[in-house]
């Protein structure tokens, strides 16, 4: 069915809900890109005001991806709560944003809502949001999640220690990881991106990590970020896999790119789980998305790299993950052109994403053909920070000398917890302390070279 | 006061790695000469996606080496327009057809396409050297080659089209890789058998990390020369081309995969 929205002596029409969406969507050069982007600034405002009037209810009856042809789409239908739901039932879209800013739409509320809220009617919702609403609405979503710590917690903020190395040499990565953990990061994860996918080298480097965790006692967990059914493989010759990684996205032929559909991330959680490592819980997956992956893929339908992005936080949460992590700016500038589209987009992916209930963390980076610097990290990891976002990532300087891209940095997290006082999760902030590489205070101490984690190493 | 911050008191393991480990702090943030450095690579990699192309120095390069060019430049016109749409990268400009059509000689066993890619830096300071070192190994296989094609504004995949108006059996395609901080100035090489519009990504191999701290330029030309000649053998290049060439180990993870342009 089409929409129509009339502005002064002009009638725009929307075909159907998905171009509608796509309309609605802040500028951004991946929509253009696939030819869906509004025309021009008063186009967007009008499917603005048409989607504003658009019944949640309408989002979980038409799907902008067949049922019949998308597993992704039957996720999304099939398990979603009516009783949850109900609440929301007889409201817009529009009606929607002004609930979630009340004061009365506390955590808890939205807690028990979430899981009658679909992909669609997050990404909606967000088209109407300004940039304080994602924030404000975002940061009284809480997500709670635990393997060997505890994410998520009010108040505090988690960092993956992200200790890449070109080669994956094993003493170039413990280096990283020393100098991330003298740094006070790496509860949230330790992971490695391999330079090589191989079986062989993403053993070595799960032993190397476990065999770190071990002997220095650290509340947190390591993973390596292989395909699944390289985990799966790993798991069934015994290595120690703590999280099992996949990228994934918001259709079944996007999936189906990376090599994975819904039973096999089933089957990597099912394995991972049977290990029984995880001391304090058992979220045991650990997702990466990132808005363009589909288009990228040629995957996407003809709907829009926001909504689809949403769409992978409603496969994420299927799985219980530990960790959901949108790599927000690596993509590049012909899905996200500037510092402006990349801050945005971090934005809505974190709201979208803690609406659902899934742990969000941001990769706050750009790559180096993006209109971007420094300047505009530190401006979305001071937002997202404001927002409550679960997790970001540790980068040694902020350069990650093996995808070539920069990210967020150890001083980084030291910077935003200075200034907002955000803690570590509270198992891993006492071992900090416990090692002395932090005061009572959580602030760093004076380093020495003959701390234990130096003089082990 | 005054004094800068100091490096941590681990910077022997800074041997151990290329990231930027030990930096030391000021209160929680990097000290002054980190934020500048950081700054300064950055500047670096950002003039090398933006430098402008230098097709004609370039092409004096190849003259001198004794090759027949022919300057082209895809659908792109400018390199706004090439960042935000890949697509018009991966396609020639009416002008570049043409020209092409009129070069010679056409059907060869080999075209080098010289393309500016995400880094003119690494184009300007490793092409030429590049096809020199390649050289030898052409002339002892007898390998007839096409003319060398500039390409400006250029993605992987204009290769296909360059190489199907030549009616190449093969396309190697020179270009600047995306731009890390650490390296401003990296060439990869992209080589396709039987290139037409459309071909895959997963129907080429690649020769990555070409720049002084990587691959040198013999070891990069004994890949080339060693890929070309498995590529003729099995009639294909793609993942069914598995890298065998025996300096895989020597240059011990120089080889790590780059996003593709």
């Amino acid at each position: 069915m089409g929409y129509r929205q009339v502005v002064g002596t002009t009638t725009w029409t929307f075909p159907d809900l998905k171009d509608l969406l796509a309309k609605a969507s802040p500028l951004r050069s991946g929509d253009a890109l696939a030819g869906l982007s509004a025309s021009c600034a008063q186009e967007n405002v009008a499917a603005k005001l048409a989607l504003a009037d658009v019944p949640l209810k309408a989002l979980l009856d038409q799907p902008l991806v067949p049922y019949e042809t998308d597993e992704v789409t039957r996720l999304i239908c099939d398990s979603h709560d009516a009783a949850a739901f109900a609440p929301l039932a007889s409201l817009t879209a529009g009606e929607f944003r002004d609930v979630l800013l009340a004061q009365t739409t506390t955590p808890a509320v939205l807690a028990r809502l979430a899981p009658g809220i679909t992909p669609e009617m997050a990404a909606a919702v967000s088209k109407l949001m300004r940039n304080q609403d994602l924030i404000l609405a975002a940061s009284k979503c809480r997500v709670t999640t635990k393997f060997r710590n505890t994410i998520g917690l009010p108040g505090t903020l988690a960092v993956r220690l992200q200790p890449n190395h070109p080669t994956d040499d094993p003493a170039g990565i413990t280096a990283s990881v020393l100098d991330g953990l003298m740094y006070g990061c790496g509860d949230a994860v330790i992971g490695v991106n391999p330079a090589s996918d191989s079986l062989a080298a993403t053993g070595e480097l799960l032993r190397l990590l476990d065999g770190l965790i071990g002997r220095f006692e650290i509340p947190t967990q390591a993973c390596v970020l292989a395909h699944v059914t390289t985990s799966l493989e790993l798991i069934e010759r015994g290595a120690p896999v703590d999280l099992v990684f996949q990228s994934i996205a918001g259709t079944q032929a996007a999936n189906a790119s990376f090599g994975v559909n819904l039973a096999l991330l089933k089957e990597g959680r099912e394995a991972a789980l049977s290990l029984k490592r995880g001391t304090v819980g058992d979220n045991v997956m650990y997702f990466e998305t990132g808005q363009g992956s589909a288009l990228s893929a040629g995957t996407h339908h003809g709907v829009d790299q926001q909504t689809l992005e949403a769409r992978a936080y409603g496969v994420a949460r299927a799985f219980d993950p530990l960790l959901v992590n949108t790599v927000v700016g690596f993509i590049g500038p012909e899905y996200l052109y500037d510092g402006k589209q990349i801050i945005r987009a971090g934005l809505e992916d974190h709201f979208c994403g803690k609406l659902l209930g899934a742990p969000l963390g941001c990769d706050v980076c750009y790559t180096n053909h993006a209109e971007a610097d420094q300047d505009d990290i530190d401006t979305l990891l001071t937002l997202l920070a404001t927002a409550g976002v679960t997790f970001v990532m540790g980068v040694p300087g902020g350069d990650d000398v093996m995808l070539n891209y920069q990210s967020t940095s150890f001083h980084d997290a030291l910077y935003v917890r200075e200034l907002l006082g955000l803690k570590r999760a509270p198992e891993f902030e006492a071992w900090l302390a416990r090692l002395k590489i932090t005061g009572g205070d959580g602030r760093l101490l004076p380093p020495t070279a003959s701390h234990p984690l130096l003089t082990g190493a | 006061m005054g004094k800068s911050p100091a490096r941590d008191p681990w910077t022997h393991l800074t041997g151990l790695t290329p990231a930027r480990i030990a930096l030391g702090r000021a209160g929680p943030a990097l000290p002054t000469r980190e934020v500048l450095a950081l700054s300064l690579a950055h500047a670096q990699a950002r003039d090398a996606v933006h430098a402008p192309f230098e097709g004609d120095a370039v092409a004096a390069g190849l003259r001198a080496l004794g090759h027949v060019t022919v300057q082209v430049v895809s659908a792109a016109p400018d390199r706004a327009t090439y960042l935000r749409r890949p697509d018009l990268g991966r396609k020639l400009s009416d002008a570049g057809r043409t020209a092409l059509e009129a070069a010679e000689p056409h059907g060869t066993d080999l075209v080098l396409v010289v393309a500016d890619g995400l880094s003119s830096a690494a184009v300007h300071a490793h092409a030429v050297a590049l096809v020199a070192a390649l050289a030898p190994y052409v002339d002892r296989a007898a390998w007839s080659l096409g003319p060398v094609v500039i390409a400006t504004q250029a993605r992987v995949a204009l290769g296909d089209e360059i190489g199907e108006i030549l009616g190449a059996s093969m396309v190697a395609l020179l270009v600047g890789e995306r731009p890390g901080l650490s390296s401003p100035d990296s060439l990869g090489v992209y080589l396709t058998h039987g290139p037409q519009v459309g071909r895959t990504d997963a129907e080429r191999n690649c020769i990555s990390n070409i720049r002084a701290d990587g691959l040198s330029y013999d070891e990069a030309a004994f890949k080339l020369a060693w890929h070309v000649a498995e590529a003729r053998r099995l009639g294909l290049t793609g993942l069914a081309l598995k890298d065998e060439s025996d300096l895989v180990s020597l240059t011990a993870g120089s080889l790590a995969p780059r996003p593709a342009v």
